[in-house]
């Protein structure tokens, strides 16, 4: 009760709250040259933000208390008329209790983690060598590679992933191909496939994986490998003792990069995925669009996002503790 | 001690009442006290120098001159108005930057220019002081050119040009020749005050560089953990030191400690265990009998021979287990008795000297001006 | 050794680029084949431009083209000004009250899934409407802001690298020679900062014009996006005149991404000669 009453408070007073905070922001007594400028400078953005980005977070999390009904928005307004808080508080917490009761739920969230675990780990094994290669060539011959490793990010994503459809279709090019190199005797079912959402994912986040691999190999001094050959390495095991370790930093970023977007994906498995490929991303969708549980949708959402900050932070603790200990 | 007071007074009453005064400055950053307590006068016309390593918080005095930061405490005083609440842009105050700060995305012309459209001056009359002063630091010609076309020394005159043409009353120069190279420098720095002779506008000059400081300055103001230790002229500064610190920073010196056991007016005896005699000084002190002090003594100041010196005021004996040839001089380690180290410098006046060698026995001696006792 | 290396990086190379080309191509090829059968190559009747002459007189698709064209130019424009504000309050003004707070939120729609950002916007709208009033519906504007509130987490990062580059000195200097604040912004820092504003624009722009998730949550019934007219067609299947769509979108950013590669790479080649014919005869 007590803590459902601070979040009514958080939620309803979330206006005011910002609303100090930004009071607090523009009216500080400001030495010299911190006139009115500055407070607009950062006052703007920051109303901003505040409105369109930390409010409606706080009514995603207010709205996953809350229980459905059949009007529009489709959510009871508890928080505002709190006339029988005990009975209501069972009620809230319920969304959360049943996804975690629903095996589909907790399917979908073990599975978004796999699908984004195996794709960001395929895309490691392929944007490695890549970015290495592209590092290793001088001149022109880098910068068109490099240029033709951005090029498909400004292109539609949408529709670099409907390009497999057609690539992955029972008759299209690929089982021909396969087909012809006699693989295969009949087409198979590639499309609405758990590979198919791999390829859609390696694909598409290819390369956010490769440009921080790029810059991190790039900047690497060569007269390392040098030092090692003449110290007696091996060019296979310079690269694992040497190469490898230093440029670790861009693989936790292009690791980070591809599998945070890919966890929460919804396109890829929507148009590439199976009815079976079940995926965090699809099921607030569906929640949303199909079924209208709104509450159900938010608390998904709240559990997702809990999710991936504790991955974060976790990752960021890791990684600082190994700075610490080199 | 006595000495540094009446030198200051001196000072004072020679130059009439101070163009720039700073009183009671101190500047804190948090916890971190950058600048403590600066009290300073500086007359028109003066090439003054803030002399101090690193982190000693002369860049933070002069950013307050200019009005980047705002002391905690204090105030600052430009021909009798107070400006410690003036922005920079209304200071009639510029900048010759460590970096230069050239705009890289305008000309020559428009950077020298950009000071005096702020003020509103015309186009015609800009034209004519930018050349002007593109005339004085012998860039004519070069008014088309962007600062990345430029070699260093060139920058460095562009830089000054575009602080000078806005005739600031007050100028102050971060390490103004810190980014040129060791020939240049040398150069440079006869020009710089060639200039200053002929605009007469009012110089400060942070620096970490001694020999900057001795050539450009009038004065020197030498600084440490955010105060200024001693202030005085180049040649006060190098004989004179008011402290173990400044008598270190300034040149090379022994430092020898010991205890006053004498004190006259006009001379006073040190006892030195490192030595191991007493040394001494033709000058008084003004510190307690059988105080500890500190004597300071130039190695240019003190003379070697092989034969014990006759009627010297102070000699002491030892072995020479250090020999450094730099050309104009030489720099002699030579290892006492006591097992302390004694740096002597010689001028290599002749071509064929019959040299000292390692390990050969040797007579140190100086007179009683060489030395100079300081009690902090 | 070092041969074994290099097979293994070369291999991975090609097939890496026929891999991100691959599906790219067969698109082109398909868009110019006659058969409505998007699979199979009619070669009695190809190549044809038939698909491109639909398009062309698709009132749908243009319509949408044009509604995304205008929130995306909209949204690049509020992106970079918002962007560039946030990005000098981080990068110039070290120390101000709910820094951290606000160093979070321009960055945090950045990993946050779409999905969420999309609900909890619309979810907010919604609560606009019920309390304000405003806004009466979605729209446009809606899908203008909502991009805006994403895509500016991109030009912070931008713009922000690119002004941590900028010597402070200058701007320093300019207000040392009399400049106010925001004249030393409008003469010193924009011209220095505005190739990454130039990026940030287009990635802005790209983002937008490309996004199909959160605009999904924020569009009403009257506004159908271009992107959102491609999903629904393409969860139907392939359809050739998306091919032709498609092609037309990849020729015309692969031509600007060359143009710009070009310029980039003139230059430099020009900078380079002018470094050089300035610093030889001097030393």
């Amino acid at each position: 009760m007590v803590v459902m009453a601070w979040l009514s408070c958080r939620g309803s007073d979330a206006m005011s709250v910002i609303g100090l905070r930004l009071r607090q922001v523009l009216v500080r007594q400001s030495p010299m040259r911190q006139g009115v400028g500055r407070k607009l400078v950062i006052g703007i953005p920051y109303l901003w933000l505040a409105l369109f980005f930390l409010v409606p977070f706080l009514i995603v999390l207010k709205i996953s208390f809350s229980n459905v009904q059949l009007s529009m928005p489709p959510v009871e307004p508890i928080l505002v008329f709190a006339a029988n808080q005990v009975v209501q508080l069972r009620i809230h917490l319920a969304n959360f209790s049943f996804i975690f009761g629903d095996s589909l739920y907790v399917a979908a969230f073990s599975n978004s983690i796999k699908v984004a675990g195996i794709s960001t780990l395929l895309a490691l094994l392929l944007g490695y060598p890549m970015a290495y290669g592209i590092a290793r060539v001088r001149g022109t011959l880098r910068n068109i590679l490099f240029l033709l490793v951005v090029l498909p990010f400004f292109t539609s994503f949408l529709l670099r992933v409907y390009a497999w459809i057609g690539l992955l279709g029972r008759n299209g090019p690929l089982n021909a191909l396969l087909m012809q190199i006699g693989v295969i005797h009949e087409p198979i079912q590639l499309l609405q496939t758990d590979f198919a959402v791999y390829i859609g994912m390696v694909y598409s986040y290819l390369p956010f994986m490769i440009l921080p691999l790029y810059a991190a190999i790039e900047k690497q001094d060569l007269t390392l490998l040098e030092a090692a050959a003449d110290l007696g390495c091996r060019p296979v095991r310079a690269f694992f003792s040497v190469t490898l370790p230093l440029t670790k930093e861009g693989i936790f970023a292009g690791c980070l990069l591809v599998f945070i977007p890919a966890v929460g994906e919804y396109v890829i498995p929507a148009l590439l995925g199976g009815p079976d490929t079940l995926m965090i991303g699809r099921v607030v969708w569906d929640e949303f669009f199909a079924n209208r549980d709104w509450p159900v949708a938010s608390a998904l959402s709240i559990i997702l996002l809990a999710l991936l900050s504790g991955l974060v932070l976790l990752l960021q603790r890791v990684q600082a503790a190994e700075k610490s200990a080199s | 001690m006595t000495l540094e007071v009446t030198r200051q007074q001196t000072d004072s009453h020679s130059v009439g009442s101070p163009y720039v005064r700073l009183d009671g400055l101190t500047k804190k950053f948090g916890d971190f006290t950058a600048v403590k307590e600066v009290s300073l006068d500086i007359a028109r016309g003066e090439i003054f120098c803030l002399l101090g390593g690193s982190g000693c918080g002369k860049t933070t005095l002069l950013r307050m001159l200019a009005g980047f930061e705002a002391p905690t405490t204090g105030s600052i005083f430009i021909d009798g108005v107070d400006v410690t609440q003036v922005p920079p842009y209304e200071r009639p105050v510029n900048m010759m930057f460590q970096s230069y700060a050239l705009f890289p995305h305008m000309t020559v012309a428009q950077n020298v220019a950009f000071g005096l459209y702020q003020d509103g001056v015309s186009k015609d009359e800009a034209r004519d002081r930018v050349a002007d002063i593109l005339g004085l630091v012998r860039l004519g010609g070069y008014e088309k050119r962007k600062p990345h076309q430029l070699s260093g020394g060139e920058r460095q005159r562009v830089a000054l040009a575009r602080s000078l043409v806005k005739r600031p009353k007050l100028l102050l120069l971060d390490e103004p020749l810190g980014a040129l190279d060791k020939k240049l420098r040398e150069h440079t720095q006869f020009e710089l005050v060639n200039i200053q002779n002929i605009l007469g506008v009012t110089f400060i000059i942070v620096t970490h560089d001694q020999e900057e400081a001795m050539t450009l300055g009038t004065r020197i103001g030498v600084m440490r953990a955010g105060e200024i230790l001693q202030i005085g002229s180049p040649t006060d500064i190098y004989e004179f030191p008011n402290s173990r610190y400044v008598a270190d920073f300034i040149g090379s010196v022994n430092l020898v400690e010991g205890r006053l056991v004498e004190d006259e007016p006009g001379h006073v005896r040190i006892d030195c265990p490192q030595f191991g005699c007493t040394v001494f000084v033709d000058h008084g002190v003004s510190a307690p009998a059988d105080s500890i002090v500190s004597v300071a003594i130039r190695p240019e100041k003190i003379q070697i021979s092989r034969e014990c010196p006759e009627g010297a005021d102070n000699v002491v004996s030892g072995t020479i287990t250090g020999i450094a040839y730099l050309g104009d001089v030489s720099r002699y380690l030579v290892t006492l008795a006591t097992g302390a180290v004694v740096r002597v410098t010689l001028p290599n006046i002749f071509r064929h000297e019959t040299r000292l060698t390692i390990e050969d026995a040797v007579w140190l001696s100086w007179h009683g001006s060489a030395a100079v006792v300081v009690t902090r | 050794m070092k041969q074994k290396r290099s097979l293994v990086v070369l291999s991975a190379m090609c097939f890496g680029f026929v891999f991100l080309y691959l599906p790219l191509l067969m698109m082109i090829i398909y868009s110019f084949n006659a058969s409505r059968l998007v699979t199979v190559w009619d070669s009695a009747h190809s190549p044809t431009l038939a698909w491109y002459r639909e398009l062309w007189t698709n009132e749908e698709i243009l319509s949408a083209a044009k509604l995304s064209f205008k929130i995306a130019a909209l949204n690049a424009v509020g992106a970079v000004i918002l962007g560039t504000l946030a990005a000098f309050s981080l990068e110039r003004y070290t120390r101000f009250r709910g820094r951290t707070i606000f160093a979070l939120l321009t960055t945090a729609p950045m990993v946050l899934p779409e999905v969420i950002t999309g609900l909890s916007l619309l979810l907010l709208f919604v609560a606009l409407q019920q309390l304000f009033g405003w806004p009466s519906g979605r729209d446009a504007t809606t899908i203008t802001i909502s991009h805006i509130t994403f895509s500016m987490a991109y030009v912070v990062v931008v713009v922000q690298s690119r002004l941590a580059t900028v010597d402070r000195a200058l701007e320093e200097a300019a207000m040392d020679l009399g400049a106010r604040p925001w004249k030393v912004f409008f003469l010193i820092t924009l011209p220095l900062i505005a190739p990454a504003i130039a990026s940030g624009w287009v990635l802005s722009f790209i983002l937008s014009w490309d996004d199909i998730v959160i605009t999904s949550f924020v569009s009403g019934p009257g506004s159908t996006t271009l992107p959102q007219l491609v999903f629904s067609k393409v969860r139907l299947g392939v359809s050739p005149d998306i091919n032709a769509l498609a092609t037309i979108l990849v020729a015309g950013v692969s031509v600007g991404v060359m143009l710009l590669g070009l310029g980039m790479v003139h230059r430099d080649r020009r900078k380079n000669r002018e470094a050089r014919a300035v610093l030889v005869p001097e030393s």
